[in-house]
């Protein structure tokens, strides 16, 4: 007889794999189904021509928290964080500034912006760490508070009370709320330096600079950096993806590849199984997705589980995709104008000005794309020979700004965005047309697509404050629990959000391991 | 046929009956509902009340919200809309069904008439477009809005199937209580339910607008027969409350029309129990019904009979003379079948039981001069007036 399954995870992204392994950690029987022929989601690595390999959609990433590295022991399973790079913001005329963790360099850089580079650094550091509280656990509940919730609650007031200092929390409070680029305007001059911070701040929402919330947005970025620094993810399936999934298996867990689930079947108010493509039915006690919380509720749970209200709130989660993705297959080192090739090596942003990146935003909103997109580029074959032929690389460029929705519909219009985007990157990199072997684009609805995102976007749902904390991904459903009794989430859709952090995994692990007190 | 095309140019759209009812009005006692000119008195309201209770009483019920819902789907999606289990509901019967909010807080009442295989007709006091296509979200289902497309006349009262049957309308004896049939008055074609809001025998015409009049001139025919008055709402107000029947957005404020913490209302609260199904599978606020079934409720609106023979109007109810307030007289009339101060009260429950005291304090009026008075109330599980011919099929004849 075969044993019986405790937990079924949907969806073997890296949420999911984290999930998985919390899970078969503390005994419970796991079953983590993935629709796709490998693991990883977002992070799975992609090849094209047969011999280029791409670190997915995640090209660069900071390290996953000291917690989960040790709990799921994934530094015995081969993780390794990758290379840390810097960021280097393109200038037109190849005036390029760098900016690693000790400061920034470049060529007309004033001053001031020098000075007051490290302090602004460091104060924002400082932001993020007070918030570490609240982007690490479960964000509270407000109503029926658990022990846990108040403890949050404290630890945070105590961070931005105490640890901040007085001065320090009222210029929290000042900005925390509000847009990064009066942010950025009041304390710096150089446009590049804005510009390359901005795009942080919104790479991957459907928000420009101007965009209220886009210091929190940016917060939760730096929050990544309290782990480590900025590392290009070159080691393909070998890092993160590989050892969480070693890990689960490790500790009993089995990964079923190729498996599309269906629907999550529901008896009586509780979710007791999935059905899948092949029109198996597999049953568990405890069924947990990984998928776009959209998609969970409306495709595999279906509005007729739920209550009227609850069932509209899902469609009315904010969550248009807005990065496309190019994978660029090169016969050679492509030659950015001004740069040297281990400088290459970085991340490269084409982000001249805040103003730039807002009129990129501009358009998408309208359903256009912008002549003038912002890109941000890395090229880990540079780190790692072996993901291109001898002597050829890989580019992987996240271009901004391209909508969900394009005016007049995509057929058509791809390819000749594809070209556009190329000949742009080739302005700041003369020989890439001549280097080209093969290339793939993925617009926000080929996202949707492959990744099972709803609407194509990275998160799952915007980071909007009114879709953060004890409101991601929406009310009714926060700390990872849902209105269905035994189904859980634990996707990029919750609290704390995207990124290659595998907090939403763990958190959603745990409220599965220790139940709330009040549901 | 749509009615009122130039309803724009008045403050309230005139019924298809309107005609009628206004050359019999000597009040000129108007009011609105749901954008249409009612009556509230025709002429007189005894007059009006004893029609009902003890002659015929017509009723124009057009304003009355009505929204056909049909398709594949329709069933699935009333399952998951109302509380109420109507898997037994059958094409050519009604039944009454609520349906609540996520919250499991009343939203409004209604009656579901199946009307055929997939096609149904929700009516409501309140209008509930927006409700209805909310939970429509994963339903092979249309929904539309017929309230200006269908004319409505309640008739009602112990003549009533002899009345009918006398204007015409053959087809009536075996009709049962929540029965549909279509019918002909004449040359009209004529859909008559046996429903009514009187707690009566009586029935419930359905008619194109086009029809309306010849519909009313053929009722009227028989005035000379009959006993036959046109009824409104008051005297509705007072008929409904001896049948025990609530009024969602009166007695309790309805669910998505409240803004205050708490005051809204769970089936449980208002005496709507029976019609929730927890066990029937998956409906709007089904979890939250569920969890508040497993405590004792709150507070119940409760039918009261009032000690004496002054209306008591608005008053607080008490534990007892002097004592705690505990409750408030929703709505109250002095009944004149049954010669007694009846009333609904929402009254607070003490681990799930009322208090075994009901005290009323209330002030009255004599000659321009207020006084205070205190009078015992006795709780009552029964309606206040169930007549024998509410369901005897078939009814007597006059």
């Amino acid at each position: 007889m075969t044993k019986q399954t405790d937990a079924i995870v949907i969806g073997a992204g890296h949420n999911g794999l984290v999930c998985t392994a919390y899970l078969a950690r503390a005994g419970m029987n796991t079953l983590c189904l993935e629709s796709s022929g490998a693991a990883g989601g977002m992070s799975a690595q992609r090849t094209i021509a047969d011999n280029y390999h791409f670190p997915g959609l995640a090209h660069a990433a900071y390290p996953v928290s000291a917690a989960i590295r040790r709990d799921l022991k994934l530094d015995q399973f081969g993780y390794e964080p990758g290379v840390a790079i810097e960021t280097i913001a393109l200038d037109p005329d190849g005036r390029h500034l760098t900016i690693g963790p000790d400061g920034i360099a470049g060529e007309e850089l004033s001053e001031s912006d020098e000075k007051s580079y490290p302090g602004f650094r460091k104060q924002y550091l400082a932001f993020a760490k007070a918030m570490r509280p609240l982007l690490e656990n479960k964000a509270p509940r407000l109503k029926g508070m658990e022990f846990a919730d108040t403890a949050t609650l404290a630890r945070l007031g105590w961070n931005i009370r105490l640890g901040l200092g007085r001065e320090t929390m009222y210029e929290f409070l000042r900005v925390v709320a509000i847009n990064i680029y009066d942010v950025l305007n009041d304390v710096f001059d150089d446009e590049r330096l804005k510009g390359a911070i901005a795009l942080d701040a919104v790479m991957g929402s459907a928000m420009g600079p101007r965009t209220p919330g886009t210091v929190l947005t940016w917060l939760q970025r730096l929050h990544g950096e309290l782990n480590g620094p900025l590392c290009v993810q070159s080691g393909g399936q070998s890092q993160l993806v590989s050892s969480l999934a070693r890990s689960a298996e490790d500790a009993g867990a089995k990964i079923q590849l190729n498996t599309h689930v269906e629907r999550i079947l529901v008896e009586d108010g509780k979710a007791i199984g999935v059905s899948l493509s092949n029109g198996e039915t597999l049953k568990a006690g405890t069924i947990v997705s990984n998928a776009d919380p959209r998609a969970t509720f409306t495709a595999l749970v279906g509005a007729p589980q739920l209550d009227a209200m609850f069932a509209n709130r899902v469609t009315q989660i904010r969550g248009n995709g807005v990065v496309a993705k190019l994978h660029l297959a090169l016969s050679g080192v492509p030659e950015f104008t001004g740069l040297t090739e281990s400088q290459t090596g970085n991340r490269m942003l084409i982000a001249p000005s805040l103003k730039y990146i807002e009129h990129a935003f501009n358009h998408s909103k309208y359903g256009e794309y912008s002549e003038n997109p912002v890109f941000e580029v890395t090229i880990p074959s540079l780190h790692n020979s072996s993901l291109a032929p001898v002597g050829h690389h890989v580019m992987s460029v996240n271009v901004a700004f391209v909508p969900y929705d394009l005016a007049g519909g995509w057929e058509g219009q791809k390819a000749s965005l594809a070209d556009k985007i190329i000949s742009q990157l080739g302005q700041y990199c003369p020989n890439l047309q001549s280097l080209m072997v093969a290339h793939e684009f993925l617009t926000p609805q080929d996202i949707e697509q492959q990744f099972h995102a709803v609407n194509g976007h990275w998160h799952h749902g915007e980071l909007s404050i009114h879709q953060s904390f004890m409101m991601r991904p929406l009310h009714g459903a926060a700390q990872y629990d849902t209105p269905i009794d035994g189904l859980f989430l634990c996707g990029a859709g919750n609290h704390p959000g995207g990124g290659l952090t595998g907090l939403p995994g763990r958190n959603g692990a745990q409220r599965i391991l220790k139940p709330g007190a009040v549901k | 046929m749509m009615i009122g095309h130039e309803h724009f140019r008045q403050a309230l759209q005139r019924t298809p009956f309107h005609d009628r009812i206004a050359e019999l009005s000597t009040t000129e006692n108007w009011t609105g509902w749901n954008t249409y000119k009612v009556a509230r008195v025709v002429d007189k309201l005894s007059t009006e009340y004893f029609a009902v209770r003890s002659g015929c009483a017509v009723m124009d019920l057009t304003p009355m919200e009505k929204y056909r819902i049909s398709g594949k789907g329709a069933r699935g999606y009333l399952d998951r809309l109302v509380t109420r289990d109507i898997s037994k509901l059958r094409p050519g019967r009604v039944t009454y069904v609520i349906w609540c909010n996520d919250e499991g807080k009343v939203i409004d009442d209604g009656t579901l008439f199946q009307l055929g295989e997939d096609d149904y007709r929700l009516c409501s006091q309140h209008h509930q477009l927006d409700w209805l296509l909310m939970s429509a979200m994963g339903f092979d289902v249309q929904i539309e809005t017929e309230t200006h497309d269908v004319a409505a006349l309640a008739v009602q009262g112990p003549t009533s199937f002899s009345v009918l049957t006398a204007a015409g309308i053959n087809g009536l004896a075996d009709l049962k209580p929540f029965g549909i049939a279509d019918l002909q008055c004449g040359d009209v074609s004529v859909m008559v339910s046996r429903t009514g809001y009187t707690g009566d025998l009586g029935y419930e015409l359905w008619v194109d607008p086009a029809d309306a009049l010849r519909l009313w001139d053929a009722v009227f025919a028989v005035q000379g027969r009959y006993d036959i008055h046109v009824m409104g709402l008051d005297a509705l107000e007072m008929v409904r409350i001896e049948a025990g029947f609530i009024m969602p957005g009166f007695d309790f404020n309805t669910a998505e029309s409240t803004i205050r913490n708490g005051y809204d209302r769970s089936p449980f609260e208002v005496g709507l129990g029976w019609v929730v199904s927890l066990d029937k599978g998956h409906f709007t606020g089904r979890k939250a019904l569920l969890a508040e079934k497993s405590r004792p409720v709150k507070r119940q609106l409760t039918k009261i009979t009032i000690d004496g023979n002054k209306p008591v109007g608005e008053a607080f109810i008490y534990d007892r003379k002097n004592g705690k307030q505990v409750g408030e007289v929703k709505c109250t009339i002095w009944s004149p079948i049954l010669k007694a101060n009846i009333a609904l009260a929402d009254i607070d429950c003490i681990n799930g039981q009322l208090p075994s005291k009901l005290w009323a304090r209330f002030d009255y009026q004599r000659e321009l001069k207020w006084h205070t008075a205190w009078a015992e109330c006795h709780a009552q599980s029964k309606p206040f007036y169930i007549p024998e011919q509410r369901s005897a099929t078939p009814p007597d004849r006059y």
